[in-house]
């Protein structure tokens, strides 16, 4: 009876120190990340105007904004979108829909596991050795195609997922009624994963919206504003990594703001993902 | 007699127009299939360029430095005599450092939120965790630039070194003057980093398992820690073996984050707060100023070494995931 008691002691304390670590671990975590927000809001919303927005970015030791690096930003992002969802969407099809058990699907798999987890600034050599070098000079459609290689792998892996998930009994319904194979995917296995898919676009963009890596040696840098794709375009990203390491104080002013407006989108981006998701499962 | 007749035409037209929409159907289903399978080839073919592409770029420095080039400490753009050791270390230490504190804080984590917090806080930290996975790498490197590596410098460096002078070993390993940046400030930034991503998707998988499963454990007496212990963990483990491995992926291969704090310094040290540099940073760092083939070269050459660890390391992940998955089979 004794050792019973002594031995559910000893289970119960040892419950409670691993469940007072665990309280620690979170409590740890979120200091952390707290930390980071609060400093980012603190330092950036300092600099935040209406500047920020109209002007271009400065000569070292003047005022100026971001304009150019949000333009060129949006301009890369919306490319890179343009390419990599269709390509990611359509083999993320095939892999759940025409070769769930072929072996090209397990291979791809696997390959796109790996592209998942590439470094970014490897992306960024490779485009680097196939469009810059041969081309002769950065620009932005460099940067986007870097990015679209980004994108692609996030696509392909939510679209394969979200489809699995796509009872198998409402492909048959569709069958049932005679319906064409693509017909069956485009009307009932994309309708029932839409949320899912526009979900992990999103995430895709917030992704590339931040990413540095990949755009240092493909769309470089520009200090003016520039809409020629086939030129270095700025960005907010390497604007940022510029100004912050710069001795200058009103560009590393302009490095905080900047990146508090690139988190703030980032974040909008992920919670808007969530709210459709969220109210299509209400539903 | 006109009726049957009629009868039998259109149903003829009838047969007629469903072979033509069935023809029609197959011919857009084929290409669809095409299209699909083309697509997911394409993923291949990627990374079969990125492959070709890098070795095409890393060639004259490899072909110069030959097998010396993997450990080769010095870096000197001057008389262009590049080895690759010092990046390569920076860039394992780093990583080890990040995975090493944010795997048991991110299980921590998970555990907290599947099992012990109060329903109507879990949605709302598990959103912030997933928000938080979605940060740009380029804010914590900012952070850790202006906000952390100061506090390091002037707190927490100087107390350790001074803790642990005279301890063998670890007075190698934590001493030297307090520079704020280096391999272990780089090593906490990734943590800091990577700790979202292993938690959000140790709880994702935490989630999957059967609650029934939980419950009889319960039942028959087991503690939260023994549910957790003996019944979720085991339930998840390729899971979690998964979100270390996106952890692992993420920390190698980051570079801005690194960029900022790391000092690019091309030598290793034995002190964890020395300067080091990591792969991506020297990248980074020097590419678009590299003049010259051969320093171009090397660099790539570095870009193809952390494309070859990366690639090894995922698929050995995937590997022993897989011999899991087959003993949890049988």
């Amino acid at each position: 009876m004794a050792a019973a008691s002594s031995r559910h002691n000893r289970r119960k304390a040892r419950n409670t120190l691993m469940m007072g670590l665990s309280i620690a671990a979170a409590a740890i975590g979120l200091a952390w990340l707290a930390l980071i927000l609060g400093a980012l809001v603190w330092k950036g919303a300092a600099g935040l105007s209406i500047a920020v927005f109209t002007e271009m970015t400065p000569p070292p030791g003047d005022a100026g904004g971001l304009l150019n690096a949000i333009a060129g930003s949006v301009v890369m992002t919306v490319i890179a979108i343009a390419v990599g969802t269709p390509v990611g969407i359509l083999a993320g099809t095939y892999m759940a829909e025409y070769g769930r058990f072929s072996k090209l699907t397990i291979v791809v798999r696997f390959i796109n596991d790996i592209l998942l987890s590439a470094p970014s600034i490897v992306i960024g050599l490779f485009i680097y050795e196939i469009m810059v070098r041969p081309m002769g000079h950065f620009s932005a459609l460099a940067g986007a195609f870097a990015l679209a290689i980004l994108v692609m792998p996030v696509v392909v892996r939510t679209t394969e997922d979200m489809l699995n998930l796509v009872p198998n009994a409402l492909r048959e319904a569709g069958a049932a009624i005679g319906a064409p194979r693509w017909i069956v995917i485009r009307s009932v296995a994309y309708r029932a994963a839409l949320s899912g898919i526009v979900t992990g676009v999103l995430l895709a963009i917030a992704r590339i919206s931040g990413e540095t890596a990949p755009l240092l040696f493909t769309a470089l840098n520009n200090q003016f504003w520039s809409s020629n794709v086939n030129a270095p375009m700025a960005s907010l990203p390497v604007t940022i990594f510029q100004f912050a390491l710069s001795p200058y104080d009103e560009w590393q002013q302009l490095a905080w703001t900047g990146a508090l407006i690139i988190t703030f989108a980032v974040l909008m981006l992920s919670i808007v993902a969530r709210a459709l998701t969220a109210r299509r499962e209400d539903r | 007699m006109t009726i049957t007749a009629e009868a039998a035409n259109s149903s003829s037209l009838a047969a007629n127009i469903r072979a033509a929409a069935v023809r029609r159907f197959a011919l857009t289903d084929s290409v669809f299939q095409t299209l699909t399978r083309l697509s997911a080839a394409l993923v291949l073919v990627l990374l079969g360029g990125v492959a070709i592409s890098l070795v095409a770029g890393a060639w004259p420095a490899l072909s110069h430095f030959g097998w010396a080039f993997l450990v080769t400490e010095s870096w000197n753009p001057v008389t262009e005599k590049f080895g690759a050791l010092a990046p390569i270390y920076g860039t394992l230490v780093t990583s080890l450092i990040a995975i090493v504190i944010a795997v048991p804080i991110g299980i921590g984590i998970a555990v907290f939120l599947t099992e012990l917090c109060p329903r109507s806080l879990r949605r709302p930290i598990g959103i912030a965790v997933e928000l938080l996975a979605g940060i740009p790498s380029i804010i914590y490197g900012i952070w850790g630039l202006f906000v952390f590596a100061p506090f390091l410098q002037v707190h927490l460096q100087p107390f350790i070194i001074k803790l642990f002078h005279g301890v063998p070993g670890l007075s190698s390993l934590f001493s030297g003057p307090p520079y704020g940046i280096g391999l272990m400030t780089s090593g906490l930034i990734l943590a800091i980093m990577v700790l979202p991503f292993i938690t959000s998707i140790t709880k994702d998988v935490f989630d999957t398992v059967p609650p029934v499963l939980k419950e009889s454990a319960y039942g028959i007496g087991c503690t939260t820690w023994e549910v957790t212990r003996r019944v979720v963990i085991p339930y998840t483990r390729v899971g979690i073996m998964g979100g270390v491995m996106l952890g692992l992926g993420r920390a190698l291969g980051e570079t801005m984050a690194v960029t900022f704090v790391i000092g690019n310094a091309h030598r290793i040290s034995a002190s964890l707060f020395a300067p080091g540099t990591t792969i991506s940073a020297s990248i980074a760092n020097e590419f678009t100023e590299a003049d010259g083939e051969l320093y171009t070269s090397s660099l790539v050459a570095l870009g193809l070494i952390l494309f070859v660890i990366t690639f090894l390391i995922l698929a050995a992940s995937r590997f022993m995931l897989m011999r899991i998955e087959r003993r949890a089979g049988s």
